[in-house]
């Protein structure tokens, strides 16, 4: 980029430069704003003079960053602007006319080309020319008007699908207006018929400049399968060199959302002007494609609609008889298993068992009578779109099927019997077939000469009969009877599916048929007489950029003209819709060429893209206010005032990146580890009180109540857990334990709502006042005042003392009391139920309810389990051998307490053992 | 008006809650100069009791004990011990040039010098003299309370740049301590010295310094300014001036020096950086001095 790239809007401002050195002088000759101290020692310096009036300078770097500073704001002011326009090129006055070939080729630069045209068009109004807009897809007759005007119409300026008809740049020539136009083309970079005669008329008229796109065009053909693999093949215009582009495969997933199914890799070679590639695809995926796309090509050329090209069918056969074992070629479905094997996926079985797949065809081959649930099935299947394809055979003819009136699933009554022609025992030659009638689906297929048909059963002529044959014999017997069900169709073959009755089977015409009733793929195109007088009505179309719409209302379009007729605004490339099929119609067709647009010498083609016009001047002037804040913290360093500033800075920096800390992401994962040790295993959890003494000596009673329980029964649980009752989730735990403190803060709303739902669902609390005086847990102690406040937002039934039967005494160990560190003071839980009673010849009363949710007492059990890591007790409890015998106690008191918590009332329902074991040796 | 008693009351515990450290402080610092009670062992003037003898001839009535002589026919006098107290008066300038640090973690020169009259306080407290500060409101006395009655009055703060010596209420043949940074006019200083030394009075002279006015630390164009914003000096090149500028100090000290050998006083220097300790010996040695011959 030349220094002629860069322009100024107002260059007399950079004079002012010539001020830079003056500025210097004038700085260096200013001392640096004098700093402003205290000092005490003042009286001592007054009436002192300075020996050197020269003060100290300011340092060189200072006076280069202010210059530059000073510099950038000139320049910037001046307004540089990098690739300016040339204001003196090309100023004619003659109108403009932009000849647009607005293809599908062309939207592969279309945001860069429209940004082409609005340039000129706003160069055009800057010069109050007039300008025309003339695009190939549609030519028009131009109309100028004024450039500004036009330039609003760009947006909404979108290139067609269809791209140019070839008979477009012959029109557009004949519409052109006499008189001087400048012309620019922007050509889309294909080659098109009657380019020259535009070119020359546009040339006879003025000069005329081409753009065109640097990027080559790419394109997609259809895919054809060979040997069950994708064949794509891509084709390019314009480069020689090697090039590789991705196609990718896009369809919907089982979920039916879409993506991309798979990628294929392509290469150009060096000169090559294809690339063709195969992809290997289970059928199951393949049938999911719904259209082939060049990656990052972004044009409709290089979008490949499938259609049901790609489609395998599934075909379900269903034989009326296999027990001929050994007899293969006599099998019914062995010639149709020939026909259908390479073009479809056939299914074999139970045909209730096959229905649900939903295949696309079902052939029933000498089946006659279907149970009640096979023939609603198949209705069902057949009226949502199905194909049933009968074949008659031995067992057909012999049943009563549509024989006094017509079956739902026949589509004529037959004769009983059925009738032998050309054999041994009868008259007469074997019969071929008859040409096939207009209107039937085989229309138009060779007949071979060697079809004959020795048997066959016979429709009874209803007046029905006539619009159902599809095929019929030379004798006008029909042979093929066909009948529409709801959206599908049945159609009966008078003869069997192998060759017993007829050569059909062996024919290739027998291929065909089935091919046409779309049992077999559709892979081959529609041929032109299938379509002819049909009308497709438009799914889905394609626009000019390769995105896929729905069509909504847009007119069906001939079937004669679906495949072959250019495409154009009545016949958008997409996916039609026909009878039985869905055919796409790409953009490109399997015998499409592309070629690059050839101009002559004399033509000057330029490219799109042209360097925007830059300003710099916001960079500059940003720099000049950086370059400032440079010399403000200089100075600042200078006088020495950074530092306080500094200081100051790093406080602030400091309390907004505190206050930006992300707590709540770290505290997140921290819940979500915590949840998962808790549930990992069984843990003891107890209450969080703030009391840093307490809660440690509640979490080593739990270890030792914990290491008591691993030893001696089948509980083991993991380390303890303090639990936050404002943020931890409690649902993990068991059993909570909770000695209550004087100055254990009253918990939220929140948490006691937590805490009762945890009550409510199951959990215990075991309170534990620590003083030994909870008889009343009144207000007798100070502890048991707290425990008042704590516990009366929660959601606690009436409690009384342990009785003397409570489960608790015996969940397992057989205890009477319940001691910890302190002996014997009432534990108070869930009071039984009023009714609850004692059954006579029983121990105990039948208390079969819940676990008590609260367990409340006062002997400081957690000290008295309290163990160091090593496992010696940590707090003493008692004397002696008594004190052991204590603690002891207090153990099992624990062991029940967890057992009862993890059993419930099992060992209440104990009490019916006897009664169950007398019942069990009844 | 509403709002004075409240704010009054507001900063009056805001200065006692600093007189306590101040006071802890001063004890510490106190506490490491042992000495000994001088009493003079005989019967005098003084607080202290020091024995009962019986009425002689001559004995004035009003000095009879009653409260003694009741207990008994005869009539007793109470003598006291007599006490050759010193009584020492505190001067420290409370001037705003005193408050100057130079650096953060220097205390400032105010700080210093009440540290070390109280801490001198207390040792003469302890050693049986009286203190009490320059001007009329504490005259010499002893005790706990009096040392309190100091710490209170030394907290009291001056706006002026520079404040003269108060030489009133002198007690005749007492003992002056001047604490400040004589960098002010010094012919108050002169006067002051002059006339106490007409009365008999002699003393000390301690300047406290911080160490950026020994060492004048500074270059560049600077502004200086008093500490009070009364006086400013500007210059363009602050290192020219140091050399000129240590030279006025170190006359300004020369002539205090020689004020206090004039007068029979004693003069001594002192720096924040450096440690109380070392000046509170030095001055109590010096304030000490030649006191039994008074």
């Amino acid at each position: 980029m030349s220094l002629a790239a860069l322009g100024f809007t107002t260059p007399w401002l950079l004079w002012a430069l010539a001020a830079l050195p003056v500025l210097w002088i004038i700085l260096r000759a200013v001392p640096p704003a004098p700093m402003r101290r205290r000092f005490p020692g003042v009286v001592l310096l007054l009436g002192l003079r300075d020996g050197d009036s020269v003060s100290d300078r300011t340092p060189w770097w200072l006076l280069l960053l202010r210059i530059l500073a000073v510099a950038a704001a000139i320049v910037g002011l001046a307004g540089p602007v990098l690739n300016p326009r040339d204001a003196d090129k090309g100023a004619s006055s003659a109108p403009l006319l932009i000849v647009v070939e607005d293809s599908w080729a062309a939207a592969r630069d279309w945001p860069v080309l429209r940004a082409a045209m609005d340039g000129l068009l706003s160069e055009a109004a800057r010069d109050g020319r007039t300008a025309a807009l003339m695009r190939l897809s549609a030519p028009e007759r131009p109309v100028f008007r004024a450039a500004a005007d036009l330039r609003r119409h760009l947006p909404g300026l979108e290139p067609e699908p269809w791209g140019t008809r070839p008979e477009s740049h012959t029109e557009a020539a004949a519409m052109l207006p006499e008189g001087s136009i400048e012309t620019r083309w922007f050509s889309d970079g294909l080659d098109r018929v009657g380019r020259a005669d535009l070119l020359a008329a546009l040339e006879a008229r003025g000069p005329v400049v081409v753009h065109e796109s640097a990027q080559p065009v790419v394109a997609l053909t259809p895919p054809t399968l060979e040997e069950g693999m994708v064949v794509l093949r891509a084709l390019r215009a314009g480069t020689d060199s090697t090039r590789e582009i991705t196609v990718a495969a896009h369809g919907r997933d089982p979920a039916g959302a879409e993506r991309v199914l798979a990628r294929l890799p392509l290469t150009f070679a060096a000169g090559a002007k294809e690339a063709t590639g195969r992809l290997s695809l289970p059928p199951e995926l393949r049938a999911r494609i719904e259209r082939f796309e060049i990656e990052g090509a972004r044009h409709a050329g290089a979008v490949s609609l499938s259609g049901d090209g790609l489609r395998r069918r599934e075909v379900a056969l269903i034989a009326g008889r296999e027990d001929r074992e050994g007899l293969e070629l006599l099998s019914p479905l062995y010639y149709l298993r020939k026909a259908l094997a390479p073009n479809a996926d056939l299914l074999e079985g139970a045909l209730l068992d096959l229905l649900p797949a939903n295949p696309d065809a079902v052939v029933l081959a000498d089946v006659a009578t279907l149970s009640e649930a096979e023939q609603d099935a198949l209705g069902e299947w057949v009226e949502a779109g199905g194909v049933l394809v009968r074949f008659a055979g031995p067992r057909l003819a012999a049943s009563d099927v549509s024989r006094g009136e017509e079956a739902a699933l026949m589509p004529v009554r037959l004769r009983a019997g059925g009738r032998t022609v050309g054999g041994a025992m009868s008259w007469g030659a074997p019969k071929t077939l008859a040409p096939f009638p207009d209107g039937s689906p085989f229309r138009g297929l060779d007949i071979p000469e060697d079809v004959n048909v020795t048997a066959q059963v016979l429709a009874q002529p209803d007046p029905t009969l006539a619009e159902r044959v599809i095929a019929q014999l030379g004798d006008g017997t029909p042979l093929v009877t066909r009948k529409r069900l709801g959206a599908g169709q049945v159609v009966l073959f008078h003869v069997t599916a192998n060759a017993e009755w007829s050569s059909l089977p062996l024919s290739g015409l027998f291929v065909q048929m089935l091919d046409r009733l779309a049992v077999s793929s559709a892979q081959a195109a529609p041929a032109e007489a299938e379509l002819a007088g049909t009308i497709w009505q438009p799914v889905q179309v394609l626009d000019g950029f390769g995105r896929l719409d729905e069509a909504g209302t847009r007119p069906g379009v001939a079937g004669e003209h679906l495949l072959d007729a250019p495409l154009g605004p009545d016949l958008l490339p997409g996916i039609y819709e026909g009878p039985e099929r869905r055919v796409a119609r790409n953009v490109i067709g399997p015998e499409t060429q592309i070629a690059a647009a050839a101009w002559p010498a004399r033509v000057p083609v330029e490219g799109l893209a042209r360097a925007p016009e830059t300003p710099l001047g916001g960079w500059l002037l940003s720099a000049a206010l950086a370059l400032m804040l440079v010399d403000i913290l200089a100075a600042l360093a200078l006088s020495g005032r950074l530092w306080r500033v500094g200081e100051t800075a790093a406080v602030l920096l400091a309390l907004v990146l505190a206050g930006l800390s992300p707590d709540a992401a770290r505290a997140q994962a921290f819940d979500d580890t915590r949840a998962i040790e808790a549930t990992s295993e069984t843990v003891l959890a107890h209450v969080l009180t703030g009391d840093g003494q307490v809660d440690d000596a509640a979490r080593a009673g739990l270890r030792g109540l914990g290491r008591v329980l691993s030893f001696r029964t089948s509980v083991e649980p993991a380390a303890p857990i303090g639990v936050d009752l404002e943020r931890d989730d409690l649902a993990f735990y068991p059993m909570l334990y909770w000695p209550v403190t004087q100055g254990q803060p009253i918990p939220s709303d929140e948490a006691y709502a937590r805490l009762n739902d945890y009550l409510r669902n199951g959990g215990l609390i075991l309170f534990d006042t620590r003083d030994a005086d909870i008889a009343g847990f009144g207000a007798a102690s100070p502890n048991g005042a707290k425990l008042q406040r704590l516990a009366a937002p929660l959601d606690i039934p009436p409690l009384e003392p342990v009785p003397e039967d409570h489960v608790l005494t015996r969940t397992f160990y057989l205890l009477s009391d319940f001691p910890g560190r302190h002996m014997g003071r009432a534990v108070w839980v869930e009071a039984a139920p009023p009714d609850a009673e004692r059954v006579e010849g029983m121990p105990f009363r039948d208390l079969n309810d819940g676990v008590t949710p609260v367990v409340i007492g006062g002997n400081d059990w957690a000290a008295a389990w309290a163990v160091t890591e090593r496992g010696d007790p940590l707090f003493p409890v008692g004397r002696g051998y008594t004190g052991e015998r204590q603690r002891e106690m207090a153990y099992r008191f624990g062991v029940n307490l967890v057992m009862h918590v993890l059993t419930g009332n099992y060992k209440s329902d104990q009490v019916h053992v006897p009664a169950l074991l007398e019942r069990l040796g009844q | 008006m509403a709002d004075a008693a409240p704010s009054l009351r507001a900063r009056a515990e805001a200065e006692t809650a600093r007189l306590p450290p101040l006071l802890a402080r001063a004890e510490r610092l106190a506490r490491t100069v042992m000495m000994g009670e001088h009493g003079r062992r005989r019967a005098g003037t003084g607080d202290d009791f020091w024995q009962y003898r019986p009425v002689q001839p001559g004995d004035s009535r009003r000095d009879i004990d009653w409260r003694r002589s009741a207990r008994s026919d005869a009539q007793f006098i109470r003598q006291r011990e007599w006490k050759l107290a010193q009584s020492v008066m505190i001067w420290v300038d409370p001037a705003a040039s005193m408050r100057f640090a130079s650096e953060k973690d220097l205390p400032d020169k105010a700080d210093r010098a009440r540290l070390l009259a109280l801490a001198v306080a207390l040792l003469l407290d302890r050693g049986g003299e009286r203190v009490g500060m320059t001007g009329t409101a504490l005259p010499p006395r002893r005790g706990a309370a009096q040392i309190a009655r100091i710490a209170q009055a030394l907290s009291a703060e001056s706006g002026e740049d520079h404040a003269a010596p108060d030489m009133s209420g002198l007690v005749p043949h007492g003992r002056v301590l001047l604490v400040s940074d004589f960098l002010g006019d010094p012919a108050p200083v002169r006067a002051a010295l002059t006339a106490a030394a007409d009365r008999g009075v002699r003393g000390v002279l301690l300047q406290v310094l911080d160490p950026a006015e020994e060492a004048f630390p500074y270059h560049g164009r600077t502004i200086f300014e008093s500490m009070a914003g009364t006086l400013t000096h500007e210059t363009l090149k602050a290192a020219d001036l140091r050399e000129r500028y240590l030279a006025r100090l170190a006359a300004r000290k020369e002539a205090l020096s020689a004020l206090a050998a004039a007068t029979g006083w004693q003069y001594g220097c002192h720096h924040t950086d450096t440690g109380a300790q070392a000046a509170l010996l030095w001055l109590h040695s010096a304030i000490s001095e030649g006191r039994g011959g008074a």
